[in-house]
């Protein structure tokens, strides 16, 4: 499906000292799950390293093992926050994976169609994925999906399907479009930053209220709020998956889409896309025409949580009720937090999400072990390596429920589905699996609280 | 490469257990923390246990495959680098703690074990295993015993040599024998534990590892010195020990290690100062409280800029963490970063600071410096490109100079980090003809067929007339 290039290594063809800069000290291999799972160097970092190398060096040839050795990384980039001498394996990883689709070693007929129908049909044509999201909202709405559940026919789809199907995001009634005006002013006061929010694709069709919540917050904070309408995918699926032409066709198209130099900042709340985004200076960085602009992009753009931070967010106020005089304490809620690999490894955003869930009133933060270990969701690692993903799902499941937390705060709507699933599977009959919510939809609740 | 029988014997003979013959498989096998220094396997084996480890010996032995033994491979001598073609003995699934006795606080371990897990095991029971090498997080026990692994607390604490009660160890002929015990004192026969730690795998396999542990320090205060010179931060140390004071931690960081460091860690390093001491103190709580402030006085007198003290544990802990991320995070500043280990007596160590400064101007060098000052234990650091012949060049020179003033000031090519590859070509020099040659007296008896880790440490038939840096080769 990829056009047929030059028979070029593309590892090769990269700066030869991004892959220098590692020296094999062995710093990533106790954080890097596909390690730990394993104990085998070739399932880590600096062993993956050292096969990107063979090949630049042309010792080894893109092989089919090497092709399944990089869809085995989960892209978490835990090994980029755990490494001293600061490999880039972001890029590292995304070249590799290129490297491979180019290959052809891992092609056959069923992956090249799943392949070109998401990368190169849906998550290239915004209405075509939206389309398809109104679809399966009918289908979960009418009730059809639990009648097709009980009966069984969720069978006919074969084992690998059926096995997934129960893991179908729940599709929200209205999308972000329908939720959020193009352009909405702050809640009152005079404006103090313009910002452009990013809706994101799952995010817009799953999780449309974590969008409406992240326009709230930014406008009681002073902030005007732009929404394009329609946007489009970022390209971070496809850069993730060897298919660099799309993400760079995609980061192209978005920054087609707005005029950055009204805007003080530019928003996304969701962890995975925030981390491709960012890097939209280094994707386009040979474009001649948008290399300036895509410059200007990453430096304008930020994480929700970060943004807040960056501003000095206002804290919530203890909800009215609470402060009448002899009014009962209100009760504590205990709350953990995850972190999505992309938002903490990818965007070194970590301290920020917390400083806002602190703030929360009448919520007590417990640190759950491991809270930076990727859950096994991965971009689409859940649906490609359900093994693995399994494993890092009950791990990361029996962390959040040790921690006696009824809520679960996490930033990515990938970890929020698969905490979602993990959790309801994790927990007995009749046991209340605890809540996964985005830190933002809770701190636009504090603030509506205020007002009782 | 090993024959196809060989590699089938061997999967019969350990059967469950991986034997990694592709390509794909080994590459990731062919090197350990050490730059520049690579080589293909046969074939990578991880036996479960001694009867494993024994029956591939014994095999290799039959089809005179040479064996290389490893951990997690985080080396920095070379030490298990494999040798063309050999099979590799990979301990990391022998990862099993036995035993702790807290009656005659001792620890048995596999040698397959990390370090760190060592110490935390030992920390919960009340109990302190003081080793803590660099890569502690990642290194195995089995590892630090073969390279007699050294760490931050050397100076009041020693190296591993000094918490080995007993070994098991599988010898070149698949004998396994236990050497030592858990008793105090043992005078019965050779010492022969002792000669198996720090052989790096040239003499056979350890695959029981019995540790002495101590009782935890009651108190421990960490305090950070920055100064204007070089030369001040090393007087500031000879003056702490002449004062006879022997601190846990005596750790020194230059400039640019300093830069590189924060730059990873973020932990407020003050990036501005030349030479910066990282100190800790452990012990009972009176006896820390009464050396924290001598040393700090001891720090002033010596025109410390300022002396700062760890408000918390924890930050004691990051910071000790972050310092020992420095030989991985001056790899940001070129593409390959050559870290070596000579040491002086303590005395001689200003001296050697001069010196080395000298050395990187004169071969126009770049070095980074830092290292455990308070036993003379010096990193110093090239800082280089190994695709640059005639930089490598000057690297070389720069490093036989830097050796052979080491060991002019009565020193040693290597305080910690083990002879392997690395500095085989400089070990005669230091050691002279009849303990170089006792050596292989040794090597001979023991192995007569050199399949144990071959051509580490020295080689049995010299074939270089002069000491080369094999580095960049």
């Amino acid at each position: 499906m990829e056009p047929d290039s030059p028979p070029v290594s593309k590892l090769a063809a990269l700066d030869y000292s991004v892959l220098q800069q590692c020296m094999h000290c062995g710093m990533c291999l106790p954080t890097c799950p596909t390690y730990v799972e394993t104990g085998r160097e070739r399932n880590s970092p600096r062993g993956r390293i050292a096969l990107m190398r063979a090949i630049a060096d042309a010792e080894l040839e893109a092989t089919k093992a090497f092709g399944e050795e990089m869809y085995y990384c989960l892209g978490c980039l835990a090994c980029t926050t755990a490494c001293p001498a600061g490999v880039d394996y972001a890029v590292l990883f995304e070249t590799a994976r290129a490297e491979v689709e180019k290959s052809g070693q891992l092609r056959t007929p069923q992956r090249n169609a799943v392949r070109w129908f998401a990368l190169r049909f849906v998550f290239m044509r915004p209405r075509v994925l939206r389309a398809i999201g109104r679809l399966l909202w009918l289908w979960q709405a009418s009730g059809l999906q639990k009648t097709s559940r009980r009966l069984g026919l969720t069978r006919l789809l074969g084992k690998k399907l059926a096995g997934l199907e129960p893991q179908t995001p729940v599709i929200r009634r209205q999308f972000s479009d329908g939720l959020i005006e193009a352009v909405e002013a702050p809640t009152k006061g005079p404006r103090r930053h313009r910002v452009l929010v990013l809706t994101g694709c799952v995010q817009d069709l799953a999780f449309s209220d974590v969008n409406r919540a992240t326009v709230d917050v930014l406008r009681e904070n002073g902030c005007e709020v732009l929404t394009p309408r329609a946007q489009h995918c970022c390209g971070s699926l496809h850069a993730h998956n060897g298919d660099e032409d799309a993400a760079r066709e995609l980061a192209r198209r978005q920054l087609d889409a707005v005029d950055l130099s009204t805007v003080d900042a530019i928003i996304s709340n969701a962890g995975g896309c925030g981390s491709h985004l960012r890097h939209y200076d280094h994707l386009l960085h040979d474009d001649a025409r948008y290399a300036a602009r895509a410059v200007e992009w990453s430096r304008k753009m930020r994480d929700i949580h970060e943004w807040l931070v960056e501003i000095d967010f206002r804290k919530p106020q203890p909800p009215a009720a609470s402060k009448v005089p002899g009014a009962p304490a209100a009760s504590t809620t205990a709350l953990t937090y995850h972190e999505s690999c992309h938002l903490c490894h990818g965007q070194k955003v970590s301290r920020q999400p917390r400083e806002i869930l602190k703030s929360l009133p009448g919520v007590e933060l417990r640190e759950c072990a491991e809270a930076t270990w990727c859950c096994g969701s991965a971009g689409v690692y859940n649906i490609t390596q359900p093994e693995t993903a399994g494993w890092l799902q009950t791990r990361k499941v029996g962390h959040v429920l040790a921690t006696g937390a009824t809520l679960v705060a996490t930033a990515n709507p990938g970890c929020h589905l698969q905490l979602e699933n993990g959790l309801k599977a994790g927990c007995a009959p009749g046991e209340c699996a605890p809540k996964v919510v985005h830190p933002i939809v809770l701190l636009a609740q504090a603030y509506a609280a205020e007002r009782g | 490469m090993p024959s196809p029988e060989f590699v089938a014997a061997l999967k019969a003979a350990l059967p469950g257990q991986s034997v990694l013959t592709e390509r794909e498989d080994i590459l990731p096998y062919g090197f350990d923390g050490t730059a520049t220094l690579k080589g293909t396997a046969g074939a990578v084996v991880f036996p479960k246990d001694a009867a494993a480890v024994s029956a591939a010996i014994k095999l290799a032995r039959t089809h005179r495959v040479p064996v290389v033994t490893r951990g997690s491979g985080t080396g920095l001598s070379g030490g298990s680098v494999p040798v063309a073609g050999c099979v590799v003995l990979c301990l990391v699934d022998m990862n099993r703690i036995l035993e702790l006795d807290a009656k005659n606080l001792t620890l048995l371990a596999e040698p397959g074990v990390i370090t760190q897990r060592i110490f935390d095991t030992a920390d919960a029971a009340g109990l302190f295993y003081p080793p803590d090498p660099g890569s502690m997080k990642i290194s195995t026990i089995g590892g630090n015993v073969a390279e007699n692994a050294g760490g931050l607390r050397g100076l009041k604490y020693g190296v591993t040599r000094n918490y080995v009660m007993g070994l098991e160890v599988v010898l070149p002929d698949g004998a396994i024998a236990w050497l030592g015990n858990k008793c105090v004192k043992d005078v019965a026969g050779y010492n022969l534990r002792d000669l198996f730690i720090g052989s790096e795998g040239t003499l056979g396999v350890v695959t029981k590892v019995l540790l002495k542990l101590l009782p935890k320090p009651a108190a421990r205060q960490t305090l950070l010195a920055t100064y204007a010179t070089m030369d001040a931060a090393a007087e500031t140390v000879s003056a702490i020990i002449a004062e006879r004071i022997i601190p846990c931690t005596l750790e020194f960081l230059d400039r640019r290690t300093l830069r590189c460091v924060e730059a990873f860690a973020k932990v407020g390093l003050p990036t501005e100062a030349e030479a910066l001491l990282l100190i800790e103190t452990d012990g009972h709580p009176a006896a820390v409280a009464d050396e924290a402030l001598r040393i700090e006085a001891i720090c002033a007198r010596h025109h410390a800029l300022a002396v700062r003290r760890a408000a918390t544990p924890e930050e004691a802990v990051r910071l000790a963490t972050a310092r020992r991320s420095a030989f991985s995070a001056l790899a940001r500043l070129r593409p390959t970063t050559i870290l070596e280990d000579a040491t002086v007596p303590r005395s001689e160590l200003a001296t050697m600071i001069r010196f080395i400064s000298a050395v990187a101007k004169k071969h126009r060098v770049e070095i980074a410096t830092f290292g455990h000052f308070g036993d003379g234990n010096l990193h110093p650091t090239f800082l280089t490109d190994e695709r640059n012949t005639e930089e490598m060049h000057r690297v070389e020179a720069a490093m036989k100079e830097i050796f052979e003033f080491a060991l002019s000031l009565g020193g040693t090519i290597t305080g910690e980090h083990g002879v392997g590859l690395a500095k085989k070509g400089f070990l005669k020099q230091q050691l002279g003809d009849a303990s170089f040659g006792l050596l292989k007296t040794i090597k001979r008896a023991l192995d007569p067929e050199g399949l144990m880790n071959p051509g580490k440490i020295f080689d049995l038939v010299e074939t270089e007339a002069t000491p080369s840096v094999p580095h960049g080769a």
